[in-house]
């Protein structure tokens, strides 16, 4: 079993971290939010409606986006070909070719990738290729977004503009539920952190009552 | 042990290094940081053989190596961890581990190897039959450092190993390293997490869009002004 009886709620506007040692489960409930695994029970609701059953790309039209761990962008494509399949699929309704360059480039400035929008996607730095994933999760208009380890591979002076770019998104109005190893971040713009230990939540605090958690400094922080 | 000068390196016509040149002794922890972009994967990859300089040089063990294949390199003993891991995902942990001990000289030792990366990550040994597609994110890291031993190295190269890492599971990663330093192998270390790197590492160098633009002990490297602003958030 890979999470277990994990009970959580996200409000509108929160920015929520989740944070656990490697294998407890964290990407596993991503992939359970964004059905890319089964539920094998309980259940999941988005703005009071059922997920469970759904395809994720129902998920994603009724505005829950996310980005990988393990990056998934569309290697042979340029960085702008990426961000623009999101403009077209990740929406419920027609979108023009017009409305999609449109939006993919301004997802791309937000996230400061305008000037390599023609690079293919496989020659960039996972660094790179994170904000790839973001622009092209922001392209498709969401509320609830899942950011899987964003600030991975980044370096304190990366991390510090990446924080201020997801506060940016949360103040667009879009809500975030983030599962980051870096600390700085995690404690820097969560209101909210839940921390799972194989496959269970163990505890949830703000970022002051985390820090200071006995378990999980012994399971996560090291002293 | 590694003696870089004067490299130049291209992709196409865009030039990713710069007249870069720097030293590894052996026995030595050196660490080489920089942001997203600046090179250093490309520096990696170019020690490995899987890019050839324009100009300038790669030696190792006082033979230059920038003209030979990677499979020629590994034989001489550079192995690279490489950032994301990049298992085999349709082998086992076994498999993938194995797969790092290919060169004839190696294969003949590779139960023996085996045996000292199960002392050093236990859990791998539970896994061993377990696709590499169902690991975690730091059993997934220790598989990539498995790997890259079961070839017996006196250069190890390592692509931001914390990337994915829990802060505790990092730090036990940092202890390996030291490890694997004091068994006599040569470190050469690139990594995002610039102060506890250089915590870590004995020298280091900055690389910035494509260029050394600072070297000297790591020590004194956390009290530069310029490594505490760029790199360390100060």
């Amino acid at each position: 079993m890979a999470v277990s009886n994990v009970d959580f709620h996200v409000d509108q506007g929160e920015i929520v971290g989740m944070i656990g040692p490697n294998g407890a489960g964290k990407t596993t409930l991503f992939n359970l939010i964004s059905a890319a695994f089964p539920i094998s029970s309980g259940e999941i609701r988005f703005k009071g409606q059922k997920l469970n059953g759904l395809k994720p790309y129902k998920i994603c039209r009724l505005g829950i986006a996310r980005t990988f761990q393990q990056t998934k962008v569309f290697t042979n494509m340029s960085v702008l070909q990426n961000v623009l399949v999101g403009a077209f699929f990740g929406s419920p309704n027609r979108v023009s070719w017009a409305d999609a360059a449109r939006e993919a480039s301004q997802a791309l400035e937000f996230v400061g990738l305008s000037a390599m929008s023609a690079t293919p996607a496989k020659d960039l730095t996972l660094g790179h290729q994170k904000r790839v994933e973001l622009a092209r999760a922001l392209v498709t208009r969401p509320e609830l977004l899942l950011l899987d380890e964003l600030m991975a591979g980044l370096n304190p002076t990366e991390v510090s503009e990446a924080m201020g770019l997801v506060t940016k998104i949360r103040d667009t109005g879009i809500t975030i539920l983030m599962v980051e190893h870096v600390m700085k971040a995690i404690m820097g713009i969560c209101g909210r952190i839940m921390v799972l230990h194989h496959g269970e939540k163990i505890c949830e605090g703000t970022p002051q009552e985390i820090t200071c958690n006995k378990q999980v400094i012994e399971i996560y922080l090291g002293e | 042990m590694l003696e870089i000068s004067n490299l130049d390196i291209f992709y196409g016509k865009s030039q990713a290094l710069r007249d870069v040149s720097l030293k590894v002794s052996e026995g030595e922890i050196v660490a080489l940081v920089g942001t997203n972009g600046a090179g250093k994967t490309t520096l990696l990859n170019t020690i490995s053989g899987l890019l050839h300089p324009a100009s300038g040089s790669v030696e190792f063990l006082g033979k230059k190596i920038d003209k030979l294949v990677p499979h020629k390199i590994v034989q001489l003993g550079i192995c690279q961890i490489p950032e994301g891991r990049k298992l085999f995902t349709d082998m086992t942990v076994g498999e993938n581990l194995e797969m790092g001990a290919y060169t004839s000289e190696t294969w003949k030792r590779r139960k023996e190897t085996l045996e000292q990366v199960y002392q050093l990550f236990p859990v791998l040994k539970e896994r061993a039959r377990q696709s590499a597609s169902k690991l975690s994110g730091g059993e997934g890291q220790m598989v990539a450092i498995g790997r890259g031993l079961m070839s017996n190295p006196r250069l190890c190269m390592f692509d931001e190993p914390s990337y994915g890492l829990a802060p505790k599971l990092f730090s036990e990663v940092l202890e390996v390293i030291k490890h694997l330093r004091e068994q006599g192998i040569t470190i050469f270390l690139v990594e995002q997490n610039v102060r506890r790197t250089l915590e870590t590492a004995d020298r280091a160098y900055v690389l910035e869009n494509g260029r050394i633009v600072l070297e000297g002990k790591s020590k004194d490297l956390l009290q530069d002004e310029l490594v505490k602003k760029a790199y360390l958030g100060l």
